[in-house]
């Protein structure tokens, strides 16, 4: 186990934090996914700060078990992971990386994240204005078949030119 | 990669390997972290009142909508409805978590033992006559068209009281809020599209979509009549006041049925709050029945 805390053994808790895989995305880390939020040290505790993508992941208590248990296995043995809810988590926050493994993965990254602005949210009555590219064949003539997918932060996409069905994560 | 071979060993091995994930284990309370102090001058009595009223509607809307998995007319209709219901459930277990962060259990720890988490008691271990949430929630689904109908005013109303709330004084309620204004966004323009289509579409869609709204539309009575909360609340920067959302409210449900060439029934005249102050019909005691029952058999259950 190890006694102290300082800066080197700081930066390995950040690095096993970072290789900790999204249980419903494991193709990306947490990092990746922009849920990651901190990793810092408070006294000889490990703190770790995640994020839900939505408020009814079902996945954050795994996440914060998954967290624990790579920074023990790493010789961490005091680890507090904390949820963050302000500011609310957005699809801007995935990266580069993030998005290269999600077209890998067949998956269509998303968009920039709409514009978050005060006051009432206008009705969006016509077909959704969201675009994608096929990520088999990188068509862009790609249309939606469903706002919701197999998870809440993903939609479903069918692409006109290559026919497979894709999901996309959608823009929030 | 770090995982565990599933995800209930990686939850078991969490928690000692005590194979007990279900109830009872707090593993995965929502507000873990999270700064919990009330803001300056606020009775935290109100506030936890005002975030079982926001989450019990949530969660009671939450189970209806679940009662139309394996029903549903279509296979991405069903993922819509059950994604729709897991995000006012995960709103509703934020706000049941905040009440029971300031105190406000009501008789739910009578009955709950001390190791479930404060929004498992709420959830599980209150009576229907506890319950805030309004009778626009809890009125059985009816066919789809009413489904939509009632998801259309239900979150209508929802999304136009979270709008405000990203700036209230309390910043879990602000942060709730800000999480939640984007899921409600999809959820009611979801049942926009839906009510358009059927409205728009054959004759029997058409009736069945108008009778849905003519079914929902009494249940606007009481939405927007403040309690005694919302009012200290919304007077303290805390809350909304219903009645402030309500030219919002039906402007944009005006919008959409005349769209959907649905006539716009009359506006109910205004009734004193019934839902949130405990009165509520008979179909919610059932609901609770179907939701509540293994929890209240199996407090601790392990599988």
């Amino acid at each position: 186990m190890r006694a102290d805390l300082a800066a080197p053994a700081l930066e390995d808790a950040r690095a096993v934090a970072e290789t900790v895989a999204d249980p419903e995305l494991p193709l990306l880390t947490l990092a990746d996914l922009g849920v990651l939020r901190d990793v810092r040290t408070e006294g000889g505790t490990v703190v770790v700060e995640i994020t839900p993508t939505y408020s009814g992941c079902p996945a954050m208590g795994v996440m914060r078990a998954d967290l624990v248990h790579a920074l023990h296995r790493a010789g961490f043995a005091d680890v507090d992971v904390r949820t963050v809810l302000s500011p609310p988590w957005s699809t801007d926050w995935i990266t580069a990386a993030g998005r290269r493994k999600l077209t890998a993965g067949g998956i269509a990254p998303p968009g920039p994240a709409p514009t978050r602005s005060a006051g009432p949210v206008p009705l969006q009555l016509g077909p959704s204005r969201r675009t994608a590219e096929c990520p088999q064949c990188g068509s862009t003539d790609t249309e939606e078949v469903s706002e919701f997918s197999g998870t809440a932060c993903k939609a479903m996409r069918r692409c006109r030119a290559c026919r497979e069905p894709f999901e996309h994560v959608k823009e929030v | 990669m770090v995982h565990e071979e599933t995800v209930y060993d990686a939850l078991d091995s969490a928690h000692g390997g005590e194979g007990q994930w279900a109830f009872g284990t707090g593993f995965d309370e929502p507000l873990a972290g999270v700064d919990t102090t009330v803001p300056a001058g606020v009775e935290p009595a109100d506030l936890g009142a005002y975030c079982l009223m926001l989450g019990d509607d949530a969660l009671v809307l939450a189970q209806r909508l679940t009662q139309w998995v394996t029903a549903a007319p279509e296979l991405e209709e069903e993922v819509a409805i059950a994604n729709t219901a897991l995000d006012l459930l995960g709103q509703s277990r934020l706000l049941l978590a905040r009440a029971g962060s300031v105190g406000v259990l009501g008789r739910s720890r009578e009955r709950a033992t001390a190791s479930i988490p404060d929004e498992d008691a709420l959830a599980y271990f209150r009576d229907a006559e506890e319950f805030c949430s309004t009778g626009l929630v809890e009125a059985p689904n009816g066919d789809f068209g009413s489904t939509m109908a009632r998801l259309l005013v239900a979150a209508t109303v929802r999304l136009a009281v979270f709008a405000r709330l990203r700036d209230s004084r309390d910043p879990m309620l602000a942060a709730i809020a800000a999480k939640g204004v984007h899921e409600l966004a999809y959820h009611r323009d979801h049942a926009a599209r839906w009510l358009l289509r059927l409205g728009d579409g054959t004759p029997e869609s058409h009736r069945r979509a108008q009778a849905g709204v003519d079914a929902v539309w009494p249940l606007l009575a009481d939405l927007f009549s403040p309690t005694d909360v919302e009012t200290r609340l919304a007077a303290a920067g805390v809350a909304v006041d219903p009645a402030d959302v309500r030219a919002e409210v039906r402007g944009v449900l005006t919008e959409v049925l005349t769209r959907a060439t649905l006539d716009v029934p009359g506006w109910p005249a205004d009734v004193p709050p019934r839902g949130r102050t405990g009165v509520h019909s008979a179909e919610l005691t059932v609901l609770l029945a179907e939701l509540q029952g293994l929890a209240r058999e199996h407090p601790a259950a392990t599988w």
